[in-house]
């Protein structure tokens, strides 16, 4: 199980670099997890960083799931609804028996 | 209008509305323990709040938002029953309500955000409310509220009515983000127009890894939002983006056809759009299927940016039948809207400026009357005599305008008699009566002060404490009753109570002491009464800071005098006190006696005249005459007002009564009754005294209202002076 602490803002200044840093962690290994608690700022930009990570662990058939999210995090995701999505693996797997 | 001009405007509507929505709250609040079922109380009171926090978010004014957000969640308790109405609580509400009104009124006066006063009180106010809070929900939303989130309430709002949301269809455009527009500003911002009940992201869009440009905006956002705004503010939201964006909005209760424009417009596959507006509650499932096949010609309306809301319903008779479903159900909506605004706000200046035109109106027909009669044109006249008569129901309409029901007015002392019963320590309960009986809004405004002191000296006064009421075998609880009803063209509003009346022997010794009256006048039980109205009069010994510093009751009746009122005393010792008061319906129609002075013409107030007489013609050089053995003095209203004239072989006096003294206005004609609408002169006259305003004779000519109070002062402060 491999595991990944995003720290700072994730945000249109910073979205280039953890791209190339989160596809990275993607090829780490098969099982992975991201820590979201020291993120302090999230942006459109960075939640579609999380949402392009998601979908790539999907399609290589890998368990990427998010945890321990920020305050900050989990108001962006209530504003948008993708709590579901992007939130705690509980609800992950729910939502994927369901789909 | 530039947009702070609209801004400014809208502010001001804002303050007017929420005004009206906390006086009505206040009403409600204190009649909520009365009700056996106060349910839809509650419902109005949740309601008032509620807008008025929508509308404050709206302005961006957080602590009325902040604030107003606690009293919320403390009514939606109450709501949902987990709370119970109890007089502890509606204690609390009322200073809450009441710290709102000092917000609104503070942001009237040009207060944007709250001083440390304000806040100070706010908070003291929270914290008393806290208790009320209950369950972890309300506080937990409260602080979310706090630090700023708007999701904790837009959360708690599911259940609304998803057919009378606005939805929109955003898809920013792919530069957005690199141009420092992010779209979940904007979202946050749109949740401050009103309540999100629905939200989904979609991220179809977005392209495998190695396509992927993590400077680009790749989200398209499904909102189904509920608000009041119109469609240009939510619209102006997207201001900034949207020439390279996507942005669709779709009005409340638009057809299910325009809904299905809206999906084959979108990027997205119909399938996925399609199931995303039947979760969010937009469209039923057999609404869409019956929708989606059917739309033949789809190109015509794929134009992507092209705005879906403006081009209405397409084709195919399916689709037309569900649009006119779709439609009545809207129509029904619309019926429903139209009960709930039934009023219109008017500018109240609108309406003089009607009045007067009408009464301008009335005047031009008696002229062409005058002239037909001068014609002996018996066609005309008949002709004339209708127009005449429509032009009087027309005034008597415009008139009616002005007419409001006092109810609104009465209903304000509810929070007036708790109050200061609780100060008094007495227990007193308003009954009002006869609400709806309406009156001139001039009239309204006039009324409030009298009252209010009436009502605070009859619970001061009148009502005895709970000790002396029992000893006398009355119950515990006091009563006061405002009531109201019309009486041949005027308004009656009694102010009793069942508290121990006046005290006959008490008032006399008191007049006596006060050198009011000579001890040993015989006066009727009237006079008596009456006597409480003299300057300076107080019986009470002990003067509380409500009422009895022996200012007020003279006050009251000066006040009512000023609108052609009178007040009359009924008492029965023992068992408690009526005060009548009646008014004219309207202070913009006057009965007045056109009297003549050489060219000039002049209307005395008819409510002032007491009797008419002739001059004698021995009295020439005195200022005074004997009317019956009584000293009449006289004032020559031509020589007041320098009017050149020949001493006419006549002359006339009109006893006028000013507060029980009697003069005398000595004119050359009286020529008769005279019913008139009152025009206000010019500000240039603005300094002429004894003159209350004017009005035109059906031949054109200007007669002057005398103000009959003020001249009668005017001539004896210069006789004094003299």
């Amino acid at each position: 199980m491999q595991t990944l602490d995003i720290k700072g803002e994730m945000t249109i200044y910073t979205a280039a670099e953890q791209k190339i840093q989160l596809l990275a962690f993607i090829e780490s290994g098969q099982e992975l997890c991201c820590n979201l608690a020291e993120v302090s700022e999230l942006d459109t930009a960075g939640t579609q960083l999380l949402i392009l990570a998601k979908q790539e662990a999907a399609w290589a058939d890998k368990k990427l799931s998010f945890v321990k999210h920020s305050k900050v995090v989990l108001e962006v995701l209530a504003l948008v609804n993708l709590t579901e999505l992007l939130g705690d693996p509980l609800v992950l797997n729910v939502v994927e028996h369901s789909s | 209008m530039s947009f702070d001009e609209e801004m400014q405007a809208a502010l001001v509507t804002f303050v007017i509305e929420s005004q009206e929505l906390l006086q009505a709250m206040e009403a409600d609040l204190i009649s909520l323990e009365q009700h056996e079922d106060p349910s839809a109380t509650i419902a109005s009171i949740f309601r008032a709040a509620h807008t008025i926090k929508g509308s404050a978010g709206l302005f961006g004014l957080e602590h009325i938002v902040r604030f107003t957000h606690v009293v919320e969640s403390v009514l939606d308790t109450l709501r949902n029953g987990s709370l119970s109405v109890s007089t502890g609580l509606i204690a609390i509400l009322l200073p809450c309500r009441d710290h709102i009104a000092l917000l609104i009124q503070a942001l009237a006066e040009g207060q944007q955000t709250e001083d440390t006063a304000q806040a100070q009180r706010g908070k003291s106010l929270l914290e008393k409310l806290r208790p009320y809070l209950g369950d972890a929900k309300g506080l937990a939303t409260m602080q979310a509220t706090q630090s700023g989130s708007v999701v904790g309430m837009a959360r708690s709002h599911e259940g609304a009515l998803q057919a009378g949301n606005w939805h929109l269809s955003l898809r920013f455009g792919a530069n957005s983000l690199r141009n420092g527009m992010d779209p979940f500003s904007f979202i946050r911002y749109l949740a401050t127009l009103g309540t999100i009940v629905s939200i989904n992201t979609l991220t179809d869009a977005m392209p495998e890894a190695a396509d992927m440009d993590p400077e680009t905006s790749y989200l398209g956002f499904e909102i189904d939002l509920q608000s009041d705004a119109d469609k240009a503010a939510i619209e102006d939201v997207f201001e900034f983006v949207r020439e390279d964006s996507l942005i669709q909005v779709l009005p409340p209760n638009s057809s299910i056809a325009e809904y299905i424009q809206l999906i084959q417009s979108l990027p997205e596959s119909e399938l996925r759009l399609g199931e995303i507006f039947v979760n969010t509650g937009v469209l039923t499932q057999s609404e869409l299927d019956t929708g989606l096949p059917q739309q033949a010609n789809p190109e015509a309306v794929i134009a992507q940016n092209k705005p879906v809301a403006s081009s209405v319903g397409v084709t195919t008779s399916t689709v037309q039948s569900a649009n006119d479903a779709a439609q009545d159900k809207q129509k029904l909506n619309k019926g429903n809207k139209s009960l709930e605004n039934q009023s219109i706000r008017v500018d109240s200046e609108k309406l003089d400026q009607l009045i007067d035109l009408v009464g301008e109106l009335v005047i031009s027909c008696a002229a062409a009357n005058l002239r037909a009669v001068q014609l002996h044109d018996s066609k005309l006249l008949e002709t004339n005599a209708k127009i005449l008569g429509l032009v009087e129901e027309v005034r008597d309409s415009t008139l009616k305008l002005r007419m409001v029901p006092i109810g609104s007015t009465f209903s304000r002392f509810q929070r007036v008699v708790r109050d200061v019963s609780a100060e008094l320590d007495k227990d007193i309960s308003l009954v009002i009566t006869g609400g709806d009986t309406e009156v001139d809004k001039s009239v309204i405004e006039h009324i409030a002060d009298p009252l209010m002191h009436l009502i605070r000296n009859a619970m001061d006064h009148g009502i005895e404490s709970a000790a002396v009421r029992a000893e006398r075998g009355k119950p515990a609880k006091g009563t006061l009753k405002l009531n109201a009803y019309h009486e041949s063209g005027t308004i009656v509003i009694e102010v009793s109570d069942d508290g121990a009346g006046l005290n006959r022997e008490r008032i006399l010794a008191k007049a006596i002491e006060r050198g009011l009256i000579q001890s040993g006048t015989n006066l009727s039980e009237k006079e008596i009464y009456a006597l409480i109205f003299e300057p300076g009069f107080s019986t009470v010994e002990q003067v509380s800071n409500l009422s009895g510093r022996g200012v007020g009751m003279d006050v009251v009746k000066q006040n009512i005098a000023a609108m052609r009122g009178v007040i009359e005393i009924v008492s029965v010792p023992g068992e408690g006190m009526t005060l009548r008061i009646r008014l004219p319906l309207t202070l913009a129609i006057i009965d007045g006696f056109l009297v003549g002075v050489g060219e000039s013409f002049f209307v005395v107030p008819q409510d002032r005249i007491v009797e008419c007489v002739e001059l004698p013609k021995t009295n020439k050089p005195y200022e005074f005459m004997n009317l019956r053995g009584e000293l009449l003095p006289f004032i020559r209203l031509g020589s007041v007002f320098n009017i050149k004239h020949e001493t006419a072989k006549r002359e006339n006096v009109v006893v006028v009564d000013v507060a029980g003294q009697k003069t005398g206005l000595v004119v050359d004609q009286l020529i008769g009754e005279f019913q008139t609408v009152i025009k206000p002169l010019g500000k240039l006259f603005n300094h002429v005294q004894g003159i209350g305003g004017s009005t035109i004779l059906g031949s054109g000519e200007v007669a002057l209202i005398i103000d009959v109070p003020v001249l009668v002062n005017y001539k004896s402060q210069r006789e004094k002076a003299a």
